[in-house]
């Protein structure tokens, strides 16, 4: 579905040295997979998240979206339209004044016939579990409905991907919890490709898979149970792991025998009260 | 000498259609040397409590007196009274402008007239408060650093103007976890060094438990909560999903320890203690086992 190949991009610092902000990173992501991207600030996740629906543009390398190259002038709208990117401030992705019309935004730009519009709109509204509020005004939702919303919006253009940046980043953990489980059912039900990046390490956890960037680099790619099983890598790196992993590491360096791959608060509590 | 606020009630757009009550009868009083934690969910009141703090906001209806002078009588002396409160906002290195670190700190203090002599000592002392020498960062451009560093930049900023109150919205969003716990150890020590008061609004329940002394909890333009951190996170009964906010992971994670029988403390919030109280836990399960 998506596939980094040797990936650079490189671009000027104001000195006027040459920057790498990815420096040939390899990354193959198949469809229907659920794949988390964490990093530190300036590590190179937000650059990849750009080249996945060619909005930037590969200085070295190659990125293909479904087989298309995303150099190609020509590929760009189909691209665009099977990877549906949500940044981080739901203020900035929402144009309409009625939740259901910014919805509709996309597919009417498509030119799709109206009772097709309507069908879209409900359809992405209920997936995201807003459809009580179709015909509110969205400077009235809360934070994580309007990211809710805003997700509704990608969904009616049917991306077969959808691309996450730092999602619940200005949330709080009630809307973030929202977006979570959004996300989740949509990758669950709907068989949605996802790529979510994020500083928040639980939510890390959600995922089938954990790419852990740094300095334009991919370090460490793997299931979240591998991943955050590597305490000391992962701190060494300026991030951090679920507060059950941590907990996990402390007992076993304190004599106890645990399992590896604690990660969840539940699978602690498994294993010290089987 | 304090910030208090009573019967304070504001209305953003007033009388239009998009009318919006956002702070429904307010009471409260902030006192020197404090570290209070605002939490509650988007849309309850918090950012529009705290620019009450300093006058930029003008209550529709009650007073706000900060030590004892009334923000909005006329005369006032507001200039002042928004010097002795310091605010850091969302994003604050966004706000940054200037073409080096110390010309953009010094904004400040040259505004209120300092000498030049003055003016260097405020900087140079706001600057090694957050952790960033002016030996090492005076000169450099500001948008050259990290997202943390420029945000430590910019709460040098309002730190250089020497406030008693220090107001915070959402200091570590968009952080990654080291710049996280970077910019609360500036802010704890901070606190610790200057004796300033200091108000932190977030969504980080983990660092507000265990910074903050005292935790508001806003909700609807209320507040519905006042007290320790502790009491809040331990009290089963308080509805905290329908105010938007959620117990520190660790207290969580102690939470499901509990239910299956291991009888951990739940006001610990330190993973080394806990790691500790589970052994002590298990121990004892074991031998009343047996």
């Amino acid at each position: 579905m998506l596939l980094a190949q040797d990936l650079c991009h490189s671009y000027c610092n104001e000195n006027g040295e040459e920057m790498m902000a990815l420096d040939h990173v390899n990354l193959k992501i198949d469809a229907g997979e659920f794949v988390a991207i964490i990093g530190r600030n300036g590590s190179g996740k937000s650059t990849l998240a750009k080249h996945l629906n060619a909005l930037l543009a590969p200085s070295g390398g190659a990125c293909l979206v479904a087989g298309m190259d995303t150099r190609i002038v020509s590929h760009l709208w189909d691209i665009r339209q099977m990877v549906g990117m949500v940044f981080q401030n739901p203020d900035n992705q929402i144009v309409a004044s009625i939740v259901e019309e910014d919805v509709a935004f996309g597919p009417e730009n498509l030119g799709l016939p109206p009772a097709e519009i309507v069908k879209r709109v409900e359809e992405s509204l209920r997936l995201v579990g807003m459809t009580d509020y179709r015909l509110h005004g969205p400077h009235l939702l809360s934070g994580g409905q309007k990211q809710r919303v805003a997700i509704a919006g990608v969904l009616a253009m049917h991306p077969r991907c959808l691309v996450l940046d730092e999602p619940t980043a200005m949330l709080d953990p009630v809307g973030r919890e929202e977006v979570l489980e959004s996300v989740c059912r949509l990758h669950r039900e709907e068989g949605i490709t996802v790529v979510y990046i994020t500083h928040f390490m639980e939510e890390a956890v959600a995922a089938g898979r954990v790419v852990v960037m740094d300095a334009g680099h991919i370090i460490l790619d793997g299931p979240p149970e591998v991943v955050f099983n590597r305490v000391e890598e992962i701190r060494a790196l300026g991030l951090d792991v679920p507060i059950a992993a941590d907990i996990a590491a402390r007992l076993r360096s304190g004599g106890r025998v645990l399992a590896e791959g604690i990660i969840t608060d539940e699978g602690l509590a498994r294993a010290l009260c089987p | 000498m304090s910030i208090a606020l009573s019967g304070v009630f504001y209305t953003y757009m007033p009388g239009t259609p998009y009318s919006r009550e956002a702070l429904r009868g307010i009471d409260l009083i902030i006192e020197p040397g404090e570290f209070i934690g605002i939490i509650g969910h988007t849309g309850s009141g918090k950012s529009t409590l705290v620019q009450h703090l300093n006058g930029l906001l003008r209550p529709t209806k009650g007073v706000v007196k900060v030590d004892g002078n009334d923000l909005h009588a006329k005369g006032a002396e507001k200039k002042r009274v928004r010097q002795r409160v310091g605010m850091v906002f969302q994003y604050p290195e966004h706000q940054l402008f200037e073409e080096s670190v110390f010309d953009d700190v010094a904004f400040g203090p040259r505004n209120l007239g300092l000498t030049a002599d003055e003016v260097s000592q405020r900087v140079e002392s706001a600057l090694e408060r957050v952790g960033l020498p002016a030996s090492d960062y005076a000169t450099r451009s500001p948008f050259r650093l990290s997202g943390g560093q420029m945000r430590r930049v910019a709460i040098a900023g309002v730190i250089a103007l020497q406030p008693e109150y220090l107001v915070l919205d959402e200091p570590s969003a968009g952080l990654d976890p080291r710049g996280r716990d970077e910019i609360y150890e500036q802010i704890l020590q901070l606190y610790h060094s200057s004796g300033m008061a200091v108000v932190l609004v977030t969504h980080n329940m983990e660092d507000v438990a265990r910074l903050a002394k005292r935790l508001l909890v806003m909700n609807r333009g209320r507040i519905e909560f006042d007290g320790k951190p502790t009491d809040l996170f331990r009290d089963e009964t308080i509805p905290l999903h329908e105010f938007g906010i959620s117990l520190p992971s660790v207290t969580s994670l102690i939470r499901t320890l509990r239910a299956r029988g291991l009888t951990v403390d739940d006001t610990l919030l330190d993973p080394g203690e806990v790691a500790g109280a589970i052994e002590v836990a298990l121990g004892q399960k074991r031998i009343g086992s047996c």
